[in-house]
């Protein structure tokens, strides 16, 4: 068991002819995932990787594609993730970084009217070792197994998985949330659905400074989460005022910062780790 | 991105926002001669810097005749402008702005910026104008309207004015606000800002409202449809080395500390500053090479790093993913053969192609610490700097 994807996805790429497209769709093709084909609008009826591309999602959702994960560039992002949720797609993962932020605000509140989950965009994607991987994670670092893993950034969830791998523990799905002020799947949807899925027995939770996702995550694990959570935020050591790289990494009007994040964690009886390095070994003491 | 006071009203006008009639000016003869231009008997001299504070600073003055606009410029051109924002040396004050005076009768305070919460932009106004905000929405947060605004339909007339009798407006004030308001949400929206500010915002004695401060901040990633407000950027505001870093598509922001970062990926790379702070350092820098980079990149960013005078020690930790290791060992042989890495290097190579990276660095001959993970990595660069000082 995982949640959102498993061996039963069917997958169709948005800019697949692109060059992080290609290359990601291979990646994702040797690890196993299922794609269908690729969406590449005025390219429909020629063939990448001995895989169709379509004009339109509609075509691939006719194919079977029940996921679509998005590599389209920044000034057009956001119309393709419209597109996908107007065709039926079930989950969307976007993996665009640098979709303007009211763009994000129009497409949050189309897709709030239909029966769709978004993932990102600016996120590695998600993964269920040895079932499926959507996105632009190292493959090999993942190991099947009940950690599930969340968080708002992509290398530093390499690192927290290849810990929890090298500890000879595994995960059940890993979710990259993305990094941007306004995206499709918080902490919360996250932390609800790892709750839900019989298979996963901990959860691994990374935040970073700007906005006030992980104070209210902090507040849902207390009323609601029974599973044991370890945590960490990144960007202690942060100045106020400056971007640091993620749209939404800003500590803005004293808001935001690393340490009322921690404290608020804390007080929801999460494992809360100052070392980004131990985040392995100190799930594995809670266990 | 951020644009000077003088820039956001011209931005303003265009949009059919009120702002009051001023003359930018560099030298003290231009200050003088903007007054006549303007007319009147009282002008406001305003220092053009990006910090908030100016008042307090000293950067905002009344004058009362030409002689006296033509003192205040002299005051504030070519020298620095300390504010509660800047950093202890201030800003330098390269332009000013004179602006004509104005009778008010109310001050307010107006603010368009997106609730990240709601995911919604939120129209944020107070009658506490010209004071903080911050500090009114942490005392008294009752004092502040809050309308959110559904990016589909716009900012609705009963909207407008629903900020116009929360303000306390009367009159034909109402429609004069409610017109405002409509005007400054179009600009947010059409220009893909992140922070619209008016502090104050006034309402003349002919129940005019007008903006008399301007502050906008620009969402970095709308910039590309909007290539004439990139061309407002001043680049004398910013960072050197984070102009140099971003010309090469590199995210870099300087910092205080001693140990210089290379990075992929923005959250591991505050990940790594905090985990050299917990150990007892200090980060010099934030340094996100990215997924894309290639060697040259790479290589411009150790020259960055190392432009860094207090740079004592660079530690390179890259989980590779989209990144490959062998681009960063590349990166770091280019470097090492155009400049002189007059400082210990640490090394954490993780991920994608890592046994590649670690020969080619290996074979390279060059002097370099190697680590096994990011902690192994902090504490080594912290010893170093102590074995070299």
């Amino acid at each position: 068991m995982s949640i959102w994807l498993d061996s039963n996805s069917k997958i169709v790429v948005q800019g697949i002819t692109g060059k992080n497209g290609q290359f990601h769709s291979e990646q994702m093709l040797d690890y196993g995932t299922k794609i269908v084909g690729g969406v590449t609008p005025g390219k429909g009826g020629q063939e990448t990787l001995g895989l169709p591309i379509w004009d339109t999602v509609n075509e691939a959702v006719d194919a079977g594609a029940n996921v679509s994960c998005v590599f389209v560039p920044p000034a057009f992002a956001a119309d393709a993730i419209m597109e996908s949720a107007d065709s039926g797609i079930k989950l969307i993962v976007g993996i665009t970084e640098g979709i303007p932020a009211l763009d994000m605000v129009k497409v949050k509140k189309y897709i709030n009217s239909k029966d769709v989950r978004l993932i990102g965009p600016n996120c590695p994607g998600i993964i269920t070792p040895g079932e499926s991987k959507v996105g632009i994670m190292p493959g090999h670092i993942h190991r099947r197994g009940d950690v599930g893993v969340i968080s708002r950034s992509g290398t530093l969830t390499y690192e927290a998985v290849n810990q929890v791998t090298e500890k000879g523990l595994g995960q059940s799905t890993c979710v990259g949330i993305g990094g941007d002020p306004v995206n499709g799947t918080n902490f919360v949807d996250c932390l609800e659905a790892f709750e839900n899925d019989k298979n996963t027995k901990s959860i691994i939770m990374i935040g970073e400074i700007g906005g006030s996702a992980e104070e209210t995550a902090a507040n849902y694990v207390k009323e609601y989460v029974s599973k044991p959570v370890v945590g960490f935020i990144a960007g202690r050591t942060a100045p106020p005022g400056k971007r640091m790289g993620h749209a939404g990494a800003i500590i803005s009007g004293g808001k935001g910062t690393a340490r009322e994040k921690m404290k608020a964690m804390e007080r929801a009886g999460i494992h809360v780790t100052e070392n980004p390095a131990e985040l392995g070994k100190t799930l594995e003491e809670i266990l | 991105m951020n644009i000077h006071e003088y820039q956001a009203k011209e931005l303003f006008r265009q949009y059919g926002v009120r702002t009051l009639q001023g003359v930018v000016a560099s030298n003290s003869d231009e200050a003088a001669k903007a007054c006549k231009e303007l007319g009147g008997k009282i002008w406001v001299v305003k220092a053009q810097v990006h910090a908030g504070g100016r008042g307090k600073g000293g950067g905002i003055v009344l004058c009362r005749s030409a002689d006296e606009v033509y003192e205040a410029a002299n005051n504030l051109i070519g020298k620095n402008l300390i504010t509660p924002q800047t950093a202890k040396e201030g800003v330098e004050v390269r332009t000013i702005y004179i602006e004509e005076g104005c009778n008010i009768s109310k001050e307010l305070y107006l603010g368009i910026v997106l609730d990240r919460e709601k995911e919604l932009p939120v129209i944020m106004a107070s009658t506490e104008g010209g004071v903080e905000i911050e500090e009114v929405a942490s005392k008294n947060p009752g004092k502040i309207l809050k309308v959110h605004v559904d990016p589909i339909t716009g900012l609705g007339d009963w909207q407008a004015r629903q900020i116009a009798f929360g303000l306390g407006l009367e009159g034909t004030q109402i429609k004069n606000c409610a017109k405002f308001m409509k005007s400054l949400y179009k600009l947010f929206v059409d220009l893909d800002c992140s922070i619209v500010e008016i502090n104050p915002l006034v309402v003349n004695t002919d129940d005019e409202i007008i903006a008399l401060d301007a502050k906008i901040n620009f969402d970095s990633s709308g910039l590309f449809r909007h290539k004439e407000i990139e061309e407002l950027r001043d680049t004398n505001e910013e960072e050197p080395l984070e102009t140099r870093a971003n010309k090469v598509g590199l995210n870099y922001i300087k910092l205080n500390g001693e140990i210089g970062c290379m990075v992929n990926g923005a959250g591991l790379a505050m990940a790594t500053m905090d985990i050299i702070k917990l150990h007892g350092g200090e980060p010099a820098n934030f340094l996100d090479v990215g997924g894309g980079a290639d060697a040259k990149q790479v290589a411009e960013g150790f020259k960055v790093i190392l432009s860094d005078p207090e740079v004592k020690a660079i530690f390179v930790n890259i989980f590779g993913g989209i990144m490959r290791c062998d681009f960063i060992a590349e990166g770091i042989i280019t470097a090492a053969k155009e400049i002189n890495m007059n400082v210990p290097l640490i090394v954490r190579l993780a991920g994608t192609n890592v046994e590649l990276g670690k020969k080619m660095l290996s074979e390279s001959g060059l002097d370099l610490i190697s680590a096994d993970d990011m902690d192994d990595g902090a504490r080594k660069a912290i010893m170093a700097i102590g074995d070299n000082s």
